[in-house]
């Protein structure tokens, strides 16, 4: 016969407090391990999204339709026929937010004073602006009007190596599908600024039929684009569409068409739960040493409560609560810290300093924390299972002391 | 030996798991931090070698707002022999001359926009180790022939290969149309799809005729045996080129500011999980020291009571964090080296690692190499701690009154 569970608990909780300074110390350890696992994850995070979120937009779209050939060899070649009925209606079908059918060929722009090489962009820009693909801010000019417009919208960085302006002419070269060089002249009619500096040199924007009209290419597009506003998802519910799109098409997700940013999705919470580990292991020898030490200065006490008929069991549910209240109270503490270290950063941190790095990652020069309940969680799963884990040893310990050795300690 | 160093020792192991726990702490911090800033500043190492000696090279001299614009006519007069002149500099590994241009490449199939570059053939593999990568074929040898290399993904993309032809179209320097014929001549297989769809590389002197660019390039790119030896040169440089007012002496860190960036970003998120480490091991000689302290108010009033100064026992506690933050440094630095050595040997890496480390010109299996510095920044940040930790402690003891702490309990 043993004490009520009731009391096993509240026992737990006044030894706690035996030693007050011991158990602040140690609760200010958990806290700051937890608010660096909380911190440091909401970090990764907020960089992973951003990375994503750009990719998304320059890609565009979280699922393409290509000509298969297309991504090996991007050329006016490997064009394919607007999209045909079954495929036109899964793309207006729900979860289809939107989607835009593109030329994207490569092509050289010159103006009178220099040229580049630069991928030139057939668009209807009120199909690209429902998948959210349009060019950052526009500094001077305005975007196109529609796909018939014969002007181009080019980046700021190309305008000024061009060293060319709104309203100035510049030629556009590229091969038309006998690979004769299909070339006309045509106005800039509007400068954008990107949020990856790399696009605003690789991206000249002109109206997709205007576009078409110039290759020779008719009706002819060389992607679609389509967006279900839902990036996380994308393997639910693009094989429809490659369904739609049939075998002569090839249908792919983001993760697919780039790589890069596909596994950084798929290893940032692998990260951020090794990062978790390690610091819980780093706390865990001092949690083990408060148990070890708590233990220890009540050999007799424990001594005395077998003696009076307490069973193993209670001891080590006794000392295993000690140890669940410390890591609960670190736990609390740890992510309120968390919580209020990081909503003020939310609005961004300024990382311009390292801009051009943060660019090689496909990242812009602010960096937006994110305060995800799912890293909170996870901490906290980490803490809570591998704190109960390292109190095992020394609680088992506690409930195998020889009660009379016990008594006679001292 | 002095009393106060047997006691500490002799104290230590009063509370056996107490003490090796604590100093288990530092070990597994220890053992982290060598491997995990070994592993760190080896990937920079390798990150600046390949970054610089794929193709930037330690230095460029450029016009001095090329950089920034790359506008054809921001050139270089006289290139070639610039580069002549700077190879008789005493220090200087490899200097040659190059020149860029956008143009239309076409074949008999397809057409793309791409980045010329005109070398000097017999320089070049000097500043960088793209002639180094053939996989077919030969590299470029006379400065005037109407020969090209380009990389495989580009050949692949043109449909060309050993023998054909490749038209280009562009503006040359003076904004006149410029049009040429070369017969590819190598393809270069780097195995990073970024090079291998960009290089296209003609010899200097076929270049400049076709770009009508006379003797100009637009840069001469510089290597130095060793990295450190870079500030130095960029000195020599400038003092040597002090009359050219046109010309910009330019260090790896202005061509790929990217890199330097890179590495301070990276250093400062680590920098972030590393003071944690620290912190927890501090927090915990600091409970274990406190703990012992608390314990021994007794003995310690008696020992005042027998004359011991306070002083002195606050030295005591001090030689005892002294040991053990020791045997922690030592131990840690001793396992840190034995796992990073074998690492050093088999190689690190995990899933993902692959794709994050090409963005950054990296293999995806590193081998981190053991450093002094390496071995020791970590491990004595973590012995710095436990020192400070052992303060608080150690200052209680100066204000212990020897009566009431004999009757403490």
């Amino acid at each position: 016969m043993g004490l009520p569970w009731g009391s096993v608990a509240t026992l737990a909780w006044r030894n706690l407090w035996r030693n007050r300074r011991r158990t602040v110390i140690m609760l200010l350890a958990i806290a700051v391990g937890v608010w660096a696992m909380v911190f440091m994850a909401s970090l990764m995070r907020g960089m992973t999204d951003q990375m994503v979120r750009n990719g998304l937009q320059s890609l565009p779209g979280e699922v393409q339709i290509h000509h298969p050939d297309y991504r090996a060899d991007p050329s006016v070649v490997n064009s394919m026929a607007p999209p045909a009925p079954a495929l036109r209606a899964a793309l207006e079908a729900a979860p289809v937010a939107a989607w835009s059918g593109r030329v994207r060929v490569p092509a050289v722009i010159a103006s009178e004073r220099d040229s580049r090489g630069v991928t030139l962009l057939g668009v209807d820009p009120l199909a690209e602006q429902a998948i959210g693909a349009l060019p950052g801010e526009l500094v001077a000019g305005r975007f196109l009007e529609s796909a018939d417009d014969r002007g181009l919208v080019i980046g700021a960085k190309l305008a000024s190596r061009l060293e060319t302006g709104l309203g100035k002419r510049v030629v556009i070269m590229s091969q038309d599908p006998n690979n004769d060089v299909a070339d006309r002249g045509a106005r800039v009619v509007g400068i954008y600024r990107a949020r990856l500096q790399g696009n605003e040199d690789r991206f000249v924007y002109g109206g997709r039929t205007a576009l078409q009209d110039m290759l020779g290419i008719e009706e002819m597009i060389s992607e679609i684009a389509v967006t279900a506003n839902d990036y996380r998802h994308v393997d639910q519910w693009y094989p429809q569409l490659a369904v739609a799109a049939g075998t002569e098409l090839e249908t792919l997700p983001w993760t697919e068409l780039d790589g890069f940013l596909g596994t950084m999705l798929a290893v940032q919470d692998g990260l951020s739960l090794i990062i978790m580990v390690v610091i819980f292991i780093a706390l865990s020898f001092g949690l083990v040493n408060t148990l070890v030490m708590a233990v220890f200065e009540r050999v007799r006490e424990i001594g005395l409560m077998q003696a009076l008929g307490m069973r193993p069991g209670l001891i080590v549910l006794q000392i295993m609560l000690e140890s669940l209240y410390l890591l609960c109270l670190g736990l609390l503490l740890g992510n309120l810290l968390a919580v209020a270290t990081i909503k003020p950063l939310e609005s961004g941190v300024d990382i311009s300093s390292v801009a051009s790095a943060m660019e090689m990652m496909g990242m812009g020069t602010v960096l937006y924390p994110v305060l995800a309940s799912f890293d909170m969680l996870m901490s906290t799963a980490v803490v809570v299972i591998l704190g109960l884990l390292a109190s095992i040893a020394p609680a088992w310990r506690a409930s195998r002391l020889d009660p009379v050795k016990a008594l006679n300690k001292h | 030996m002095n009393v106060t160093w047997v006691l500490a020792w002799r104290n230590l192991w009063r509370h056996r798991r107490r003490t090796w726990l604590t100093v288990g702490a530092m070990v597994f911090s220890n053992v982290l931090l060598v491997f995990l800033i070994s592993l760190q500043l080896g990937s920079y190492q390798m990150m600046i070698d390949s970054t610089l000696g794929a193709f930037t090279g330690h230095i460029q001299v450029q016009q001095h707002e090329y950089l920034e614009q790359q506008r054809m006519r921001q050139s270089v007069p006289a290139a070639a022999g610039l580069a002549a002149q700077l190879r008789q500099l005493e220090g200087v590994q490899a200097v040659a001359a190059r020149a860029e241009a956008f143009a239309l490449a076409s074949s008999q199939e397809r057409s793309f926009g791409i980045l010329l570059t005109g070398v000097q053939p017999e320089y070049e593999p000097g500043v960088s180790t793209f002639p180094g990568l053939l996989a077919e074929g030969r590299y470029l040898e006379k400065s005037d022939a109407a020969e090209i290399v380009v990389g495989a993904v580009l050949a692949r993309n043109l449909k060309v290969g050993l023998g054909d032809e490749v038209t280009f179209l562009g503006s040359g320097r003076d904004g006149s149309f410029a049009a040429a014929v070369a017969t590819v001549v190598g393809i270069l297989h780097s195995g990073i799809d970024e090079v291998d769809r960009s290089v296209a590389q003609l010899p200097l002197g076929y270049f400049q005729q076709v770009f009508a660019m006379g003797d100009a390039g637009h840069s001469v790119v510089i290597r130095v045996p060793k990295l450190d030896q870079v500030d130095g040169m960029v000195e020599a440089l400038r003092s040597q080129l002090a009359s050219r007012e046109d010309l910009a002496v330019l260090d790896w860190d202005a061509l790929q500011p990217g890199l330097r960036q890179a590495i301070t970003s990276d250093m400062a998120s680590a920098w972030l999980m590393y003071s944690v480490l620290i912190v927890l091991v501090a927090f915990s000689v600091l409970n274990t020291q406190l703990m012992s302290v608390l314990e021994r108010t007794r003995e310690f009033g008696v020992m005042l009571a027998l004359g011991v100064s306070p002083q002195r026992l606050a030295r005591l506690i001090g030689v005892e964090t002294l040991l053990m933050a020791t045997l922690g440094l030592v131990l840690g630095i001793l396992l840190g080296a034995i796992l990073t050595a074998y690492l050093g040997h088999t190689g690190f890496t995990y899933p993902g690692m692959e794709a994050l480390n090409s963005r950054f010109n990296l293999p995806a299996r590193i081998y981190p190499p053991l450093s002094l510095l390496s071995l020791l920044w970590g491990p004595l940040l973590v012995f710095l701690g436990a020192l400070l930790a052992a303060v608080y402690p150690a200052l209680r003891l100066l204000s212990l009154q020897p009566v009431a702490a004999m009757r403490a309990v």
